[in-house]
């Protein structure tokens, strides 16, 4: 809150860590800026082109909304960029560049500022969007998927018709084909893993690479932005029921195959992990990743859509109060009566 | 309070009392009939008729119904009126009456018909009973309708199922969905509290 300080701490010199909102903003934003340069060369020039069109709607619907309803306006904190980017983030490749302008309004708009701007709004205003746009033009966000580019032709996609190299994501075969299927489209076992740990693979704009994303998440836990424990928790907990319940008997899942598809590592570390829609303290953090993981399982194997990571982040969000709830840190002050 | 006259009493319903945007009543169907324009527009005016009816009858009987147990009263009233207009649902309109199903049994328990009972009809005479609930009836049938006329356009490209755009635009699935409709609904109560500021 920008104002007079509510807490008054006297006797001087303080020791000032130098962090302000900016500048972790900032930083998320530099360690997401990787992902995007890579998906340039999986996807093509288009996918620049569609997170400019997310980032610059974001930060426009952010100023207008503050100024609809008479707030301060704070678009050079980063955080409508960083849900600008997070939002291209989750969308496919090839979809017509009108989509993210209506997901940024009803990321910002309505699931932002409506439910009280930053530090206030219960879900993940870039997860938001994307349910919105998925409920809304379902074909459109469904049938965009690019096969990635193998010969660094970044403009292949530019201005042809999408519609007729559009293809299937990795979940979307295996669930609907099964796993002979998938390695018939993208190759023996140990060339999947090697292709989705990069990033060469059918999916959203930036939730390709979990090497890219991994990196960028350790270096947030490095900068001590984030803690290890939900990312963890929530991969983890993928494998885990995945390994126990995705096979056709018990504990013959594969885990490795289910966290390299998908958003996982993009929501574990970058989603999961917002400071507003997340708990502070560590079993609340643990127990919040775990519950993530479950459900992105159970919609994978159970559900209609083939990936669910999105959905259990916004299904765990409005579970953030209680849990923080639960897990009260004990109080240093005497109690009453002792 | 300053006896109102009967055409006060008809026009608070239209904008002052509006039922769904102003006293935030009978929401349920307001959120479901409103897919397309003819459920909005049935649905306005099957409550319109059972809430007029209702009205008159339960003022012609206030002296009769014993203070302890109106609300049952009220509800037989009310139940009375809605099977009269379920049945000739069913008879003249079979189409309409099976899109909106179980929602007209519901009147029985909408919050407007039992709401002006308690609140207007047990307490006034029958002419003005009559004038309150021919408007807040016509009010809940507009606003079902101006609902319904947004949300079949935006999510379904038709107005009383005829197409509107022919090409080039593509419908907001999500507005013909319960969320659009909460959305929706949350917008429409946002800009009419916007207009009653001034």
């Amino acid at each position: 809150m920008v104002g007079a300080p509510l807490l008054t701490v006297s006797v001087s010199p303080h020791v000032k860590s130098g962090e302000s909102v900016e500048k972790i903003m900032w930083t998320v934003v530099a360690c997401l800026l990787p992902p995007l340069i890579l998906s340039i060369f999986i996807f093509g020039i288009q996918t620049l082109i569609i997170t400019a069109i997310s980032v610059a709607s974001c930060v426009a619907a952010e100023a207008l909304s503050q100024r609809l309803l008479h707030r301060p306006i704070t678009i050079k904190d980063g955080s409508a960029a960083i849900t600008g980017l997070l939002l291209a983030y989750v969308i496919p490749p090839g979809v017509p560049y009108w989509i993210p302008i209506l997901g940024a309004v009803m990321a910002i708009y309505v699931a932002k500022h409506l439910l009280g701007g930053i530090g206030f709004n219960i879900f993940n205003p870039a997860l938001i969007g994307r349910a919105f746009l998925m409920a809304t033009f379902p074909v459109a966000m469904t049938s965009a998927w690019l096969p990635p580019i193998r010969d660094a032709a970044v403009f292949k996609y530019m201005g042809s018709g999408i519609d007729a190299v559009s293809t299937a994501t990795p979940l979307y075969v295996l669930k609907h084909y099964g796993a002979s299927a998938l390695m018939e489209k993208f190759g023996s076992m140990s060339t999947i893993y090697g292709d989705f740990f990069v990033g060469w693979r059918p999916g959203c704009i930036g939730e390709t690479s979990a090497l890219l994303l991994l990196i960028g998440g350790l270096f947030l836990m490095y900068k001590r932005y984030i803690t290890w424990h939900i990312p963890v928790s929530v991969i983890v907990s993928v494998a885990f029921f995945t390994w126990v319940f995705g096979g056709e008997r018990l504990f013959m899942g594969n885990p490795l195959l289910a966290i390299l598809s998908g958003g996982v590592f993009l929501g574990a570390f970058f989603m999961a992990t917002d400071y507003v829609t997340s708990p502070s303290q560590v079993p609340a953090k643990l127990i919040f990743g775990a519950g993530i993981g479950a459900l992105t399982v159970l919609i994978r194997l159970k559900g209609g859509y083939p990936e669910g990571v999105c959905y259990a982040i916004l299904l765990m969000n409005p579970l953030v109060p209680a849990l923080e709830g639960w897990f009260r840190p004990k109080r240093f002050a005497p109690q009453k009566g002792a | 309070m300053a006896k109102k006259t009967v055409f006060q009493e008809f026009k608070k319903g239209l904008w002052s009392e509006v039922p769904p945007y102003r006293l935030v009543l009978g929401l349920c169907p307001t959120l479901a009939m409103t897919k397309g324009v003819d459920n909005g527009f049935g649905m306005g005016l099957a409550v319109t008729f059972v809430l007029v009816c209702s009205n008159v009858l339960i003022s012609a009987l206030r002296k009769v119904i014993p203070k302890d147990v109106r609300i049952a009263c009220f509800i037989v009233v009310v139940a009375t009126f809605v099977i009269i207009v379920e049945l000739t649902m069913q008879a003249f309109t079979y189409p309409l009456f099976l899109q909106m199903g179980i929602f007209i049994p519901l009147i029985v328990v909408n919050c407007i018909p039992l709401g002006r009972a308690e609140a207007f009809a047990y307490k006034n005479g029958m002419v003005a009973s009559f004038a309150d609930g021919l408007g807040m009836g016509l009010g809940y049938t507009i606003s079902l309708t101006v609902l319904a006329i947004i949300r079949e356009i935006l999510g379904n490209n038709t107005f009383w199922n005829h197409e509107v755009f022919s090409s080039g635009f593509q419908p907001f699935a999500f507005m013909v969905t319960a969320p659009g409709a909460f959305v929706c609904l949350g917008l429409m109560l946002c800009l009419m509290n916007m207009l009653g500021k001034k």
